[in-house]
């Protein structure tokens, strides 16, 4: 059995980002496990630019982004091991992972930082009728099969769900020459980022058809088309609506789940709204010991929030093994209303620092203000020129704030307007 | 003449209004939130430009293709033909994060450089 301070499941931005801080927090005892052949995650296929303009304050491709924190993983010694998969992290802290080199690792921990990112949503999940052809796959692998294998997998394609990934490859593909007929959003609102919207279609005429969806996939051994139909409020498709569009691809970029299998398995609580774990300001689980950051706690739309996400899960494992956490007395925090959700979900009051709190909304709203109480009674109101689902917001608990709370309140977050 | 624009400079995706006199020269700038939105928007009315990503083939890399960007915006009309020359190109491995992989590109004085690493195989 090997024996090591901090083990962190997952190398991608924010479990390099948990490493490293942990490393300048002092401990020196710390393993990344990654199931790729390299460090960097999903940044690595992400090769349109816009990262790290919060951190870095540059615009940079994500394998650019990636680079900057493998080369500190690499010059502050961090181990690592590569085309490593776990299979289960105990509550007690064992890691067992395994790899062609070492074949079973059974590790103890003193601390687990979990950063197993997200994964996409599949067609299984979205029942949508039709045949099995080839030709209909997941936007990520799309991007995967240009970016870093180097060739194109259509030439006519039919872009469901405008989620990021969704829009980048409309213009990859566009730009690779091929035909993207149109994206088509369930929703009367993109998930996407705004920017996105404007230079990945807007740029290239390409139609975005919001409250719409595919109700066929046609073709034997290869897609030969799609039926689009527009659906009403309550999401379902409007009979004489439908409209057939010949294409060879159907690319799915319909939401990102939180890749929490190990996180169940260690009975670790999860949150039924963000799919990732009960966290606290520290994004400790309620398994002392066990963290959790980036994507693998709530999908974040901003690589540059998980890395500052990830640094506080980072500094909080370090704490953790140091001894340094005494006792813990916990408010709540509950998004009423179009606030879906808040991370953290507990804060604990003894805290010596500010907390921020980020949360998403369920819809769009314009001149809006974000209204935060405590146990009922009014803290703070900002004014926001715009909200959006597809933009994750913030709000920070000054300290002295905190300070007058007391064990068992309740920080609420609303919007109005 | 007003036009309203989303600028894409950052992700926050702020909406900018500009004021264009008769003479096509920008008078005025509303709703920009810092100051790489004002030029950003003074451009995008007069001389719109986009940066490109995108990937080079490489010979006898652990990787087909190598990503690359270029080093400044290129004017949005050239993107298409500026396409044509990168998917032309084939680097030698191994190419270094940073490598020049085209100079000039149809010569817009802008440069193409690798964002990754491609070791040889």
């Amino acid at each position: 059995m090997l024996n090591y301070d901090i083990v962190v499941v997952g190398g991608g931005p924010a479990g390099m980002a948990a490493a490293i801080r942990a490393r300048e927090c002092g401990i020196d005892s710390i393993l990344i496990l990654e199931r790729a052949e390299c460090l960097g995650g999903i940044l690595e296929q992400c090769i349109h630019t816009g990262f790290g303009l919060q951190y870095f304050g540059e615009e940079l491709s994500g394998p650019e982004y990636a680079d900057r924190f493998i080369c500190r993983v690499n010059e502050m010694g961090i181990e690592y091991k590569t085309d490593t998969m776990v299979l289960d992290v105990t509550e007690d802290k064992k890691v067992y992972a395994i790899n062609k080199t070492d074949g079973l690792l059974e590790i103890q921990a003193k601390s687990v930082i979990l950063a197993m990112g997200c994964r996409e949503r599949p067609r299984g999940a979205l029942n949508i009728a039709g045949t099995r052809a080839s030709g209909i796959m997941s936007a990520g692998t799309a991007q995967k099969y240009v970016n870093i294998d180097g060739y194109m997998p259509g030439k006519k394609i039919v872009i469901l769900g405008s989620g990021d990934i969704g829009l980048i490859m409309a213009r990859r593909m566009t730009l690779e020459g091929a035909k993207v007929e149109c994206v088509c959003e369930l929703m009367p609102y993109s998930s996407g980022l705004t920017r996105n919207i404007v230079q990945c279609l807007d740029d290239f005429g390409i139609p975005l058809k919001l409250s719409h969806t595919v109700i066929d996939i046609q073709g034997k051994d290869r897609v030969t088309g799609v039926t689009i139909a527009k659906v009403d409020e309550n999401l379902k498709p409007i009979p004489g609506t439908e409209e057939n569009i010949e294409c060879d691809t159907l690319m799915l970029s319909v939401g990102l789940i939180p890749e929490n299998e190990l996180t169940k398995n260690a009975g670790i609580s999860l949150d039924r709204v963000t799919s990732g774990a009960v966290v606290d300001e520290y994004r400790e689980t309620d398994h002392k010991g066990i963290f959790a950051c980036g994507n693998v706690l709530h999908v974040h739309d901003l690589v540059d929030f998980v890395t500052q996400e990830s640094q506080i899960a980072g500094e909080g494992a370090a704490n953790y093994v140091k001894g340094l956490k005494n006792e813990a007395k916990y408010i709540t925090t509950k998004g009423v209303g179009a606030v879906r959700y808040i991370v953290p979900q507990k804060v604990n009051i003894l805290n010596e620092g500010d907390v921020k709190l980020f949360f998403r909304v369920g819809s769009t709203f314009k001149n809006a203000t974000v209204k935060v109480s405590y146990n009922g009674s009014e803290l703070i109101s900002r004014k926001r020129p715009r909200l959006a689902p597809g933009e994750m917001e913030n709000v920070v608990i000054k300290n002295d704030m905190l300070k007058g709370f007391s064990e068992g309140g309740v920080i609420e977050i609303t919007v109005e307007g | 003449m007003t036009r309203n624009i989303t600028c894409v400079t950052c992700p926050m995706g702020c909406g900018i209004t500009v004021e264009i006199n008769e003479n096509g020269e920008v008078t005025s700038v509303s709703g920009n939130t810092c100051k790489r939105g004002e030029t950003y928007a003074k451009n995008e009315v007069t001389n719109p430009q986009r940066s490109l990503a995108t990937t080079v083939r490489v010979n006898d890399g652990v990787y087909n293709v190598v990503p690359c960007k270029s080093s400044a915006p290129l004017p949005k009309d050239k993107i298409f033909d500026c396409m044509k020359v990168i998917n032309s190109i084939q680097a030698q491995a191994p190419v270094k994060l940073g490598d020049v992989l085209a100079e000039n590109i149809c010569s817009t004085g802008v440069n193409i450089v690798a964002t990754n690493h491609c070791p040889a195989k």
